[in-house]
């Protein structure tokens, strides 16, 4: 029996708390402000819980949660649809349709969990922000967009949260617009976006003209019942889908927008640009699958563009020195290993590595931001280093982050980085080319993440001037519990977490392998993350000096990775520019100055001259006013006479009889009728 | 039986009708005096009323005597607020030639 789970609440909790802050927050004090914030998406969080509880709690603890434990049984996947539909045309029909499937749970507990948790740590983050109330409704509005994207139960609904993910992130990126650099950053999110969701968009009117739904399971449905339907035009929806997959989840070629959106506060870099919103391209390939699946060119593009995302992130996160910059290249290269496992159709692989990268990419942000706070906003990693015994705490979750990412067994990147690996080269020929590059990003995972590590937390401190100080408990808290995630995260096993998707996601059958090939690849993928480690504790540790030396030797290499391969510049010559130019000079000249500017100046010269002339006229006096009433009058007059008949206006008034006789005969017959 | 029954033709009382409202067009074309172009406006309306009372006896319709009297109401309200308006630009010009009160213009 189903019972009501009240998904709406879900979304509209925290949109209610953005409206509460975005419109009173100014007014109101900021206890209450911080209680509206952080209770709105505690309730999702605990709607979520309930949820799963009510989904998937054994039998005999199902008493806890009521008192009739055959009531809480309730059936996945789980529809809630508004009674009012959102378009009802002939041969169309959207409602607002919230699903809750296996899939949508794992996001759900992502990003209202790791959400909540980031939110705990903006108060003490943002304490003596002035615009404190105004962040606080923007991150209660992009948990409101991205739940409704992940709730979404048809495409519609689903590219509304999209966008809106994409507005918060631009309001978000911009929070301190004052700074021109961070408006110019969300500006360039913004629109790098559109870009994306332009290719989302024509991919949903494609669905819409081939499939004539746009709800997920009715498509999936008559995928089924047409088992042959492959490629072709399903091949061109996927693609167009994956265009707008890979500007949300900044992959090649349009990942230029992540790494200037850490001009934003440094929680909102760990909710919105590291564990969530990025990942909502993965999670639409992942909802998708049904329709890559019958597409296995769109899958291998899927697949080539997330491993080169991610191999290309890597080797320019190595020569960063803004400590978010290298955590953007590399959430940038991690995406990529997603969408790798999503090519090679591990797409429960992806989702788990969405999860436990959002545990410890939050965390890395998270301490990130830490160690800025200690420093008074100092970012560059050149400036930093023995911070180790100062910020002890930070220190240390941030450690355990770091060996999660850099896939040393038993933390969670381990796992979920091991089984897109082992996915990929069960993928035959391509798959094995595929399995090396992650492999070689494996590699320089571990280098440049410890890289950022030794810099930070070893050596002597590079601006003694500064005091280092640790953060409070509100900002240290949510460090505590994420790293505990990232350390056990992972601990539930591929097998475990793709046969919990595998109502959504479909089985499998890569298992086939040879038993001990499996772990002789996870000796291997171990050894290399090792291998990183030991080349960046001899670099940045024992022989501080080597790496300038290299820089020195190969200076071409250097500076191509350190202005990250000119991408930015080459963008800006080949789009940017041309359109500046076009605007400039095409639009703005002969448009807008030459063809609207001469049409409106032609209209206003002819109303300018008329009314010169016209002006004479009203000269103030009133003879002449007077003049001209009359002859006007006479001119009317006169038209009447002329196009009337002549009959009616002859002079023939002058040859009626005397009036005494008219009036007497009228009389007469009056005095007859009186009779 | 009023004056009308002795033999005057239609065409009189039209002709006096029409030089009337002549008179009235010619004094407030040409008179400077506003009080004077006031009074002929009087005497254009009074034409018309003239000629609205000769055609409702010649046809027995009364509708001809009822616009006359709504002329000489609007007449009278015209005058009422006609005058105001000249003893206040009087009070503000000190004079009442209407060549003088041109301040109207651009």
């Amino acid at each position: 029996m189903n019972v009501p789970l009240h998904l709406w609440l879900i979304p509209l909790l925290p949109f209610a708390g953005f409206l509460l802050n975005g419109i009173l927050g100014r007014r109101l004090p900021k206890a209450l402000v911080t209680t509206i914030a952080l209770l709105a998406p505690l309730a999702s969080f605990a709607i979520v819980l309930f949820s799963a509880a009510a989904t998937y709690l054994p039998a005999e603890s199902r008493n806890l949660l009521g008192p009739d434990p055959a009531a809480r049984l309730v059936a996945l996947p789980f529809v809630e649809t508004c009674p009012l539909a959102w378009l009802n045309l002939p041969g169309l029909h959207i409602d607002f349709t919230l699903t809750l499937d296996q899939l949508s749970l794992v996001m759900l507990l992502v990003v209202t969990g790791v959400g909540f948790l980031i939110h705990i740590y903006s108060v003490g983050y943002m304490h003596s922000d002035p615009g404190y109330a105004r962040y606080f409704s923007y991150l209660n509005l992009f948990l409101f967009f991205m739940t409704t994207l992940v709730l979404a139960g048809n495409v519609l609904v689903m590219f509304v949260g999209w966008e809106g993910v994409g507005l918060a992130s631009y309001l978000l990126i911009g929070f301190w617009f004052q700074k021109p650099s961070a408006a110019s950053a969300g500006m360039k999110a913004f629109i790098v976006n559109r870009i994306g969701d332009f290719g989302f968009l024509i991919g949903i009117f494609l669905l819409l003209a081939n499939f004539g739904t746009l709800t997920f399971s009715e498509i999936a449905t008559k995928l089924t019942a047409n088992p042959a339907w492959t490629g072709g035009i399903l091949t061109v929806i996927c693609l167009c889908l994956l265009i707008g997959a890979t500007g949300k989840s900044a992959q090649l070629p349009l990942y230029v927008w992540l790494p200037d959106a850490m001009e934003g506060p440094t929680p909102v870099s760990a909710l919105i640009h590291a564990a969530t919103m990025v990942t909502a391209g993965v999670y639409m390939i992942a909802r998708f699958h049904f329709l890559f699946d019958r597409s296995p060119f769109a899958l291998s593009v899927v697949a080539i563009v997330g491993a080169a995302t991610a191999l290309f992130a890597a080797t320019m996160g190595l020569a960063q020195n803004d400590i978010k910059r290298v955590l953007a290249y590399s959430t940038i290269s991690q995406l990529g290993y997603m969408f790798l496992g999503c090519g090679v159709a591990a797409y429960s692989a992806a989702i788990f590595h969405l999860m436990t990268h959002a545990f410890f990419k939050a965390l890395l942000f998270l301490a990130a931001g830490s160690v800025i706070h200690a420093l008074g906003g100092e970012q560059d990693l050149r400036k930093m280093g023995g911070l180790r015994k100062k910020i002890p705490i930070t220190f240390w979750t941030m450690t355990a982050a770091v060996v999660a990412i850099a896939g040393i067994w038993p933390f969670a990147g381990f796992f979920s980085k091991d089984a897109i690996l082992y996915a990929a080269f069960l993928q035959g020929t391509g798959g094995k080319i595929l399995w090396v590059v992650g492999l070689v990003t494996a590699l320089l995972t571990a280098l440049y993440i410890l890289r950022l590590w030794y810099l930070a937390f070893f050596g002597e401190s590079r601006s003694p001037g500064v005091h280092a100080h640790e953060s409070p408990w509100s900002m240290l808290s949510p460090l505590v519990i994420l790293a505990a995630l990232s350390v056990c995260g992972g601990w539930i096993g591929i097998e475990r977490f793709s046969a919990f998707l595998s109502p959504v996601l479909g089985v499998r059958s890569a298992e086939s392998a040879t038993p001990h090939l499996e772990l002789y690849l996870s000796i291997l993928a171990v050894a290399v993350a090792v291998e990183g480690w030991l080349i960046a504790d001899k670099y940045y540790r024992r022989k501080t000096e080597r790496p300038a030396q290299i820089a020195a030797i190969l200076p071409g290499l250097y500076k191509l990775l350190a202005n990250k391969y000119y991408v930015d510049e080459i963008y800006n010559y080949v789009f940017v520019r041309p359109l500046l130019v076009i605007s400039r000079y095409v639009l703005s000249w002969v448009v807008d100055g030459a063809i609207l500017g001469g049409a409106a100046w032609l209209l206003g010269g002819i109303a300018t001259f008329g009314g010169a002339i016209l002006q004479r006229w009203q000269s103030g006096n009133i003879r002449s006013y007077a003049a001209w009433l009359t002859a006007g009058a006479a001119v009317l007059l006169l038209f009447v006479l002329l196009v009337s008949s002549p009959h009616s206006w002859s002079l023939s008034f002058f040859h009626v009889e005397p009036i005494h006789k008219v009036s007497h005969i009228a009389v007469t017959q009056l005095t007859q009728a009186g009779h | 039986m009023s004056i009308l029954q002795h033999d005057v033709p239609l065409a009189w009382y039209l002709l006096l009708s029409a030089a009337l409202f002549s008179l009235g067009i010619v004094g407030f074309l040409f008179k400077r005096n506003i009080i004077t172009v006031f009074l002929s406006i009087e005497l254009m309306l009074n034409g018309v009323n003239l000629s609205f009372v000769t055609f409702a006896h010649q046809w027995h319709a009364v509708k001809g005597q009822i616009f006359v009297f709504f002329v000489m109401m609007v007449a009278a309200a015209e005058a009422a607020v006609g005058l105001a308006i000249i003893i206040a630009v009087f009070r503000v010009r000190a004079t009442l030639s209407v060549d003088r009160i041109d301040l109207m213009k651009l």
